[in-house]
């Protein structure tokens, strides 16, 4: 009776590779985010060809409306909106995804870390991240940009600082249900080490609500890079971002629509892409669903 | 020299700045290649002393007294780096719950490979190649089919046997086994039991095997070890304690499963009274509230382990030895 061996059931498993393809196929909405995200990437790579004009050239043809020769009108400063937004793309698309993985990088390995080992070490992050909880995250990108100065890279530091504490605490509450569960103790009872214990054996298990956190980040992410531009303290006045040309329009919507419209259809339709293509990883990356 | 001799074991746990035993004297000792059963209750202790010997006591838990030999060398009070190097690769443990002990969202591979890989060094393809013998071994067909694929895709019997695939892959010479088949039905549980004790017995593997369960380890183990309330009650050889239990907890136990020698119609006989709380002093005999044959002598001072009839117990009454227990549920 010991030596029975059992067959093996009739659906076996793809790889987990060939799982994201699979699922892929049946998820309009994964499709739809993927091509659009592939659009805007591409034309933020080959904004200098596709772009018309220098987006930076005023000309005297101020807030024109929507033609030939201007696709999407052009500015009070008489430059064209299309190649602006073109431009645009780079910065912004670059923020909303570099600042998001600083972030999770940043947050998840400090969130792991508390819940993991507890005691003194978990106190003391965590009190830091309360401290920063404590404060809207847009006023800590605020300041850290106005302390060190805009540029690029400091926007992108003052933005993903600003996030840390929401992956941190997520990450934190996984670890502390996940520490429990007996494969983790199966772990040590084969002698692996904490660290491997913990980004083996337990971070795996906590991916589907950090995916979400960071889908949903990245909009803010490219939300929060626009709100700097609005206050003069985005990348550089010289740079064209969709925050600093919706920041720029402001003033003008009421005479020209276009100013605040399509910078923001671009936003919308990149965060919108981010989200689906989120929902699918979290549930293409979820070996326990079925794979249809 | 036994490859595992544990020797006036004792737990302590600390409640505030006082400190309480759980687990009082308990000796015990496994040869290579043979099995251990230790059975009680829940809380009498036997899951706490097999985390004494992994040291993986959790916090507030600590070894008050006694000494834990693995191989000849004292190890009760190594520390942390020195006990990781012990586990998996000497000592590995199989659990309680086959659902929950492996990791939802890793390959059956990856977990057998994962300890092969970093405790023995083998490459990739050579962990795979093992973890396929290993497999077989167990009992699964297609197990190269099987490495891909996740723990929800296997049956509970089926996982237990790919935990103890998982214990055996680092070759350790001890493997303490937590009722391993608490969670199996009952077809499965014998299955399982034979399987580990055949698989230990074949690769000259020590198992201690931990259980609340006194009649399904009578065919697998050689040795028997009962505890009640923190403390080992009467132990011996299988074939000496179940010839004739002394103890009277341990006849409790027996009379309180059905048996084949007794009359269909008998009403099963269960211990009066519950286990004592952990954390509660009983003085004397720990048994002694819930004992038919208990006298004052009982209540005043701790038995000893005696020699008795072939094997130890620790009672001021114990059994004459010639009483079956058809006889006295008679």
């Amino acid at each position: 009776m010991s030596d029975a061996t059992l067959s093996p059931a009739d659906n076996t498993r793809p790889k987990r590779r060939s799982r994201l393809l699979v699922t892929l196929a049946g998820d309009r909405k994964a499709q739809f985010g993927l091509i659009v995200l592939a659009l805007f990437a591409l034309a933020g790579i080959f904004a200098p060809l596709l772009a018309q004009y220098d987006p930076n050239e005023m000309t005297l043809d101020m807030m024109a409306g929507l033609s030939a020769a201007h696709p999407l009108g052009t500015d009070d400063l008489g430059r064209d909106l299309l190649s602006r937004i073109l431009y645009g793309t780079q910065v912004s698309l670059f923020i909303g995804i570099s600042t998001v993985a600083l972030a999770l990088a940043i947050g998840v390995t400090l969130g792991l870390v508390a819940g993991y080992f507890g005691g003194w070490i978990d106190t003391i992050i965590m009190r830091y991240i309360d401290l920063q909880w404590a404060f809207p995250n847009f006023i800590i990108a605020v300041y850290l940009v106005a302390v060190f100065g805009t540029g690029l890279l400091n926007v992108i530091v003052a933005i993903s600082l600003a996030f840390v504490d929401d992956f941190a605490r997520i990450a934190r509450s996984m670890t502390l249900t996940l520490r429990e569960e007996q494969y983790v103790d199966a772990a040590r009872t084969l002698g692996f080490s904490k660290p491997r214990t913990l980004f083996v054996h337990i971070l795996p298990n906590a991916v589907a609500p950090i995916i979400v956190q960071a889908t949903v980040s990245v909009s803010y992410a490219i939300l929060g890079e626009a709100s700097l531009s609005f206050l003069g303290l985005g990348v550089d006045v010289s740079t064209p971002t969709w925050g600093l040309i919706l920041a720029d329009g402001r003033s003008f919507i009421t005479q020209a629509w276009w100013l605040g419209v399509f910078p923001g259809l671009a936003i919308m339709l990149v965060v919108l892409s981010i989200n689906f293509i989120g929902d699918w990883l979290r549930d293409a990356l979820d070996v326990r669903q079925k794979a249809i | 020299m036994s490859l595992l001799a544990v020797e006036n074991l004792a737990i302590d746990v600390a409640v505030g700045e006082a400190c309480h035993r759980l687990v009082h004297d308990a000796s015990f000792s496994v040869e290579p290649g043979e099995t251990l059963a230790i059975v009680g209750e829940s809380g009498s202790g036997k899951s706490l002393s097999a985390l004494a010997v992994m040291g993986l006591l959790s916090e507030g838990l600590s070894v008050g007294a006694g000494t834990i030999r693995y191989k000849g060398q004292d190890i009760t009070h190594f520390d942390e780096r020195a006990r990781n190097q012990l586990r998996g690769s000497e000592i590995a443990m199989v659990f309680q719950e086959p659902m929950t002990s492996l990791n939802p969202v890793r390959t059956i591979g990856h977990q057998i490979t994962e300890g092969m890989r970093l405790k023995l060094g083998l490459n990739r393809k050579q962990a795979t190649a093992r973890a396929i013998e290993l497999l077989e071994e167990v009992g699964i067909s297609d197990p190269a089919q099987r490495l891909r694929q996740y723990p929800h895709q296997l049956s509970g019997g089926m996982r237990q046997r790919v935990m103890i695939a998982i214990a055996l892959s680092s070759k350790p010479s001890l493997i303490l086994a937590d009722e391993p088949t608490t969670a199996l039905d009952v077809t499965i549980q014998a299955q399982i039991l034979s399987l580990t004790a055949r698989i230990c017995r074949d690769h000259g593997v020590g198992l201690v095997l931990i259980t609340h369960n006194l009649g399904i380890v009578a065919r697998y183990a050689q040795k028997v070890a009962v505890m009640y309330g923190g403390r080992i009650v009467e132990a011996g050889t299988a074939a000496a304690l179940y010839a004739a239990p002394m103890h009277h907890y341990t006849r409790g136990l027996l009379s309180s499963v059905p048996r084949l020698d007794t009359p269909r119609d008998l009403p099963l006989r269960p211990i009066a009274g519950a286990p004592p709380d952990p954390m509660q002093h009983v003085p004397g005999c720990r048994f002694h509230p819930r004992c038919a044959a208990a006298t004052a002598a009982c209540a005043q001072e701790v038995p000893k382990m005696e020699q008795r009839a072939g094997h130890e117990v620790a009672c001021w009454n114990p059994v004459p030895a010639d009483q079956t227990i058809s006889e006295e549920l008679a």
